[in-house]
């Protein structure tokens, strides 16, 4: 595949070389598979000059059942997470551990009430790279929001590694509001064990560049996981979301739903691995992808990707593309109900599938309501 | 309910429309009064359901022809959402499913769009939800079905009692219901004819469009229309529907025949 003009550009430009020299490693580049639909001249034209502002989550208030780790008993366990996801070597997590300012280690031993987490990059013009390490006890239960803005030129980088151990339970949510000018690179590295249970709940709209990548790997397989993702461009936006769930015994299950809306001139991706080696018996997973087209500029990249050796497993995958469906406008136009009106309503209807699944300090969070009613209205 | 100086409501005059640059309707001639019932009857393919897409404005159908006049003013040049406002309401034979739109919501931005055409204050989410509660009452509906998603996972019978219940809240002056009676048994059947015969009123007309009999036995109308090849072949009383039971369509073929239509 031949390097588009502008990725070459980045790769050679002062920038580019400022990046390579903070993370150690050159900026990814479209040649490389799993980048070829994210050009990284989105958010590499940004100098990377370090968050400046003060350091975020000092004075967070954890509920009971929630301690704050030692950084330096933290550290191996992150890495131990990152590198059984196999992402360690990634660009974006390598950039979040040589620009990080923020490092949240938490162990949950209990049932914890819900904790939200507020990260704002505003217009900084600058690198926030944030980490949270959460190590869930056998039974441990934790709601975690991560609430995600940006309102100009700023580039957020976020890596969360999760332990969970046998019959806990994490309900991940991440909401965020971006800028046409803003990036934001997220890892989320998950390792289940046997009986735990995860869901995962994302949702984006307004970013110039995103890229989202859930890794999950259920170690001994027989854990529960659930994702449930959306995803809104317009403009010249890109939102890439790369996950992979991976099963290393049997008996497991994912259920899986990405949502995207691409709207303007914006590109929606989405690659979903899931691989379910020999061991992986009886593994049910089901993986779908729905994107909807509103513009004929926009452009939708989905892709599954099923590695099934084990024989003894259900896996059902599904990618649709399509407009909004010319009868169900017509059906509430002959309600009364304006063009533009009901076109809002069947977009929310949409969205509602991914919405409806997220906890409350998520789904009443205002920025990420404005900015999808701002798109639906445009 | 025949009164011949009763309003008219509607007014079809050589009506021919084309779907896909495919021609269906071939100039079909009606009027409706205040407080009467039409039954259009035909069997698949004779333009019936095309009659009904057309008159509610469904934008895959092209008017090549003709004109309609509803209440004395052109219709054709309406766009659906406007039509509905003034008060015609087509009953869909397969009313469509909308996932993630709440049934409830659906129903009150529909009534408050029709309130407004009307001159009515808009309902409140309280308001709306008493005037809803005593309408479902017409059509013995599940107060559950409110909080669903448009029509997701309804039953045939259950599809067709919404489609009432938003009749019976937006109290349209022309209701079209296109084969009401498909897909219903006979429970559902007496429940939604019963609804439609309660929303019958002096100042309202309804047009039935029906295959078979069934429907016409709990509903009686004061005119039966037997429609093929995209025009109205014959009109009478409610003993025009009872010989089309007896004998079947095949002396409308005779009749086509006779034309030169086929």
């Amino acid at each position: 595949m031949v390097a588009s003009p502008l990725a070459r550009s980045a790769q050679t430009s002062p920038t580019a070389a400022a990046w390579q020299s903070l993370v150690g490693a050159p900026l990814p580049s479209r040649r490389q598979e799993e980048w070829r639909f994210s050009d990284p001249a989105g958010f590499s034209q940004l100098e990377p000059r370090l968050w400046s502002g003060p350091e975020p989550w000092v004075d967070l208030v954890l509920p009971a059942g929630v301690k704050r780790l030692d950084a330096g008993a933290a550290q191996p366990q992150i890495a131990a997470v990152l590198e059984q996801t196999h992402c360690h070597e990634h660009w974006p997590v390598r950039l979040n551990a040589a620009a990080q300012v923020a490092l949240l280690p938490l162990r949950v031993s209990a049932e914890a009430s819900e904790l939200v987490l507020d990260l704002d990059a505003a217009d900084c013009g600058e690198v926030l790279a944030v980490q949270v390490l959460l190590l869930l006890e056998p039974g441990a239960q934790l709601d975690l929001t991560l609430r995600l803005r940006a309102t100009g030129r700023s580039l957020s980088s976020v890596v969360i590694a999760a332990s969970l151990q046998a019959g806990s339970r994490l309900n991940l949510a991440a909401v965020a509001a971006g800028h046409l000018d803003a990036s934001v690179l997220a890892h989320l590295a998950v390792v289940q064990d046997p009986t735990s249970s995860l869901q995962l709940t994302t949702a984006a709209a307004g970013w110039g560049f995103s890229r989202l990548e859930p890794r999950i790997v259920q170690r001994g397989g027989g854990a529960a996981t659930r994702l449930r993702a959306l995803q809104w461009v317009h403009d010249d936006q890109l939102a890439d979301t790369h996950s992979l769930v991976r099963f290393e015994g049997p008996d497991g299950s994912l259920d899986q739903v990405h949502k995207s809306v691409a709207d303007g001139n914006g590109r929606s991706v989405f690659n979903g691995a899931v691989q379910v080696p020999r061991a992986a018996q009886r593994t049910d997973a089901a993986q779908l992808s729905r994107s909807l087209l509103l513009s004929d500029r926009a452009r939708i990249d989905t892709k599954p990707e099923l590695e099934i050796v084990a024989d003894d497993v259900k896996c059902a995958h599904g990618a649709t593309v399509s407009q909004l469906q010319s009868e169900e406008l017509f059906y509430l136009r002959s309600r009364g109900i304006a063009e533009d009106q009901a076109a809002r309503l069947l977009l929310a209807g949409y969205c509602d599938e991914v919405l409806a699944e997220l906890p409350a300090a998520a789904a009443g969070w205002r920025p990420l309501l404005e900015q999808l009613h701002r798109e639906a209205s445009s | 309910m025949i009164r011949s100086d009763a309003p008219v409501l509607l007014k079809i005059r050589g009506l021919k429309a084309s779907v896909e640059d495919q021609p269906i309707l071939h100039g079909v001639d009606l009027t409706i009064r205040a407080g009467e019932i039409h039954a259009v009857m035909g069997r698949n393919g004779s333009g019936k359901s095309t009659l009904s897409k057309v008159l509610a404005g469904h934008p895959a159908y092209t008017v090549t022809d003709g004109a309609v006049l509803y209440r004395g003013e052109d219709l054709l040049g309406l766009e659906p959402e406007q039509r509905a406002r003034i008060g015609l309401f087509l009953g869909f034979q397969y009313p469509v499913e909308i996932p993630g739109v709440s049934n409830l919501e659906f129903l009150r931005v529909a009534t408050n769009a029709r309130r407004a055409e009307l001159g009515h204050d808009e309902l409140d989410t309280f308001a709306f939800e008493d005037l809803v509660r005593e309408r479902l009452a017409v059509v013995q509906m599940d107060p559950a079905f409110l909080e669903r998603s448009v029509n997701e996972g309804f039953s045939g019978g259950e599809k067709k009692r919404n489609e009432i219940l938003q009749m019976a809240l937006l109290e349209p002056l022309v209701a079209i219901l296109d084969e009401t009676d498909s897909g219903l048994d006979i429970d559902a059947l007496r429940i939604v004819a019963g609804g439609v015969n309660q929303l019958a009123s002096p100042d309202n007309a309804t047009l039935l469009i029906t295959h078979y009999q069934r429907l016409l036995d709990l509903i009686t109308p004061d005119h039966v229309h037997v429609m093929a090849a995209g025009r109205i072949l014959r009109s009478g009383g409610p003993e025009l529907a009872l010989e089309l039971e007896r004998t079947g369509y095949e002396w409308v073929d005779q009749e086509l025949a006779v034309a030169g239509v086929f």
